[in-house]
């Protein structure tokens, strides 16, 4: 940094993505908020727990080795090319501690890595396990009021940490294989973080089985709808909050978009491909008003649904969202949420899933078919700045979006689940779900308060009552 | 004398890369924290497993569930 322009590029990135982090961490708060308001009383405080631990467990194994996933991996590895050396994203690295950007220590590391990451890489990396906190978060909703915590954090950290960042190094990197080989654009994230973890929620789902009680002796779903509306209203909002702090960060903030000698800076999309924060303003609010529209109209009015229709809206349009005009955002939005709304209850009438916060639809389905949707808009449209790379276009986006939603999500939710079943410990014994899984802490207080009681009585008879 | 790599502030500040105590170490710090991360999930998962066992030990029979569930039927409700 030996000028003034330089230095104020670099710090003005490296403070970008740490307000985006700020941004983000109102979406987990609102994910507890909602998880916890559409929980039985019963179960209050194990939904809490179980959405807050994603945040130290997922941080720690994405310090450990997601980052590194993300940089090593854009090949496959050994789909069109080898591993990749990250050595600035490597637990051991020392660019992954304070670092003042001076020659390096270690060997694998040359002065231009220390430079340039010594100032981005720990906002960078904290931007995208923002990210990994929402994937795992999606999966916790649906599963509220019988999994075991101890089973759902591993299979957080699995989404969090493993699945949801492979399926960004090869979509989501500006050289990942399916940029280069499919075209497959998906700028803010409509596969790469709402349909791989609304997949692997649907794959979680399938062994883990229904709430005792969700389904009658027909088949007939019941409605065990938020037990707290309020708290899902805020937490709800909290999210549309967070969700402002995840499209900026899905941007790089200024970079030279001109080949050649010209100069231009601008905003870009995680291709490195020109766009601007107005453009994704615009699109952002026009999406979720398409969304919250849809929604009310076709649930008849129902809160739950327009707000989560809300935020479906968003995810549908999102793949796209940095070159579609607004009314076009609006309108796909409209559609996805009709369609998904559709779907959640169909699929929870034929296959009896218990989705209970209708996380599938919200994220999976909307983003497999924001994915779908955006090959078509934007076919032709160039996947990333590299002239040389595949173009975007409706059957690699399609691709794109099975790679997503299955083969990234839906199979390693399945196949991690059914591990976990096999060996008994991915759900809680049926006696505790109905009883609540608070059991123990609810009797507790139960006993001291009855307890507080007996002594205050003792206090009145002690004091007050001589002579009466 | 210093843990790190940091004296004082006064040389060329461009020329000072990890700032960090213990330099070198980074390795074994990481498998430290590995195993750290690897032991709590093992600890949690034996002792939820402990805990689920003495509650169904305790709650498990018809009367306590019936207990439940009829403190928890509607017409208990004040609407």
């Amino acid at each position: 940094m030996d000028n003034e322009l330089t230095a104020l590029t670099i710090i003005f990135t490296e403070f970008y993505y740490w307000v985006t982090v700020v941004f983000m961490f109102l979406i987990h708060v609102g994910f507890c908020m909602y998880e916890v308001g559409a929980t039985r009383q019963k179960n209050h405080m194990h939904t809490l727990m179980k959405n807050t631990m994603i945040i130290p467990l997922v941080t720690v194994a994405f310090y450990f080795f997601g980052w590194w996933i993300y940089f090593a991996f854009p090949n496959g590895p050994w789909i069109i090319g080898d591993l990749l050396a990250a050595p600035f994203a490597t637990a051991n690295s020392e660019l992954m501690g304070t670092h003042l950007g001076g020659p390096p220590v270690q060997e694998a590391l040359s002065a231009e890595d220390t430079a340039f990451w010594a100032r981005i890489n720990g906002v960078f990396w904290a931007a995208f396990l923002l990210f990994s906190w929402t994937a795992a978060s999606i999966v916790s909703g649906a599963v509220i009021e019988r999994i075991r915590s101890s089973a759902f954090w591993i299979l957080a950290v699995l989404i969090g940490s493993v699945f949801w960042i492979i399926d960004a190094a090869w979509g989501w990197h500006p050289d990942g294989w399916m940029v280069q080989k499919l075209g497959y654009h998906d700028a803010y994230a409509s596969g790469v973080i709402h349909a791989v973890a609304g997949g692997f929620a649907l794959g979680v789902l399938i062994p883990l089985g229904a709430r005792i009680g969700k389904f009658d002796k027909d088949g007939k779903p019941r409605n065990i709808g938020p037990r707290n509306p309020w708290l899902v209203t805020v937490g709800l909002f909290l999210i549309y909050t967070g969700f402002w702090g995840f499209y900026a960060a899905c941007n790089v903030p200024i970079i030279d978009v001109q080949s050649g000698d010209a100069i231009l800076f601008s905003a870009t999309n995680i291709y490195l491909g020109p766009t601007t924060l107005s453009a994704i303003t615009l699109n952002f609010l026009m999406s979720l008003a398409g969304g919250m529209m849809s929604a009310y109209l076709i649930s008849k009015g129902d809160a739950f649904w327009t707000y989560s229709g809300g935020l479906a809206g968003i995810i549908g349009a999102s793949a796209g969202n940095d070159l579609y005009h607004p009314v076009q955002a609006m309108l796909i939005a409209a559609v996805v949420v009709a369609i998904i709304y559709k779907m959640h209850f169909w699929v929870e009438r034929r296959f009896k899933l218990d989705d209970a916060v209708g996380a599938v639809a919200v994220h999976g389905y909307a983003g497999f078919l924001g994915v779908v949707i955006c090959g078509f808009m934007l076919w032709g449209y160039p996947a990333s700045p590299n002239p040389e790379y595949a173009t975007i276009n409706p059957l690699g986006n399609f691709i794109g979006a099975i790679i997503m939603f299955f083969v990234l999500g839906f199979l390693p939710g399945f196949i991690f689940a059914s591990i976990l079943k096999f060996f008994g410990i991915l759900r809680v014994p049926p006696a505790i779900e109905i009883v609540g899984l608070d059991v123990s802490a609810t009797i507790q207080q139960e006993y001291d308060e009855v307890a507080m009681v007996e002594a205050e009585r003792a206090t009145v008879i002690a004091n007050y009552s001589k002579g009466a | 004398m210093s843990t790190g790599n940091v004296e004082n502030w006064t040389g060329n500040i461009a020329e000072i890369g990890a700032a960090y105590p213990f330099v070198g170490f980074e390795t074994p710090l990481v498998i430290a924290g590995v195993a750290f991360w690897l032991w709590w999930h093992i600890s949690q998962l034996r002792a939820e497993s402990r805990e689920l066992e003495k509650e169904e030990r305790e709650h498990g029979n018809a009367d306590s569930l019936n207990r439940v569930i009829n403190a928890s039927r509607p017409e208990h409700k004040p609407w």
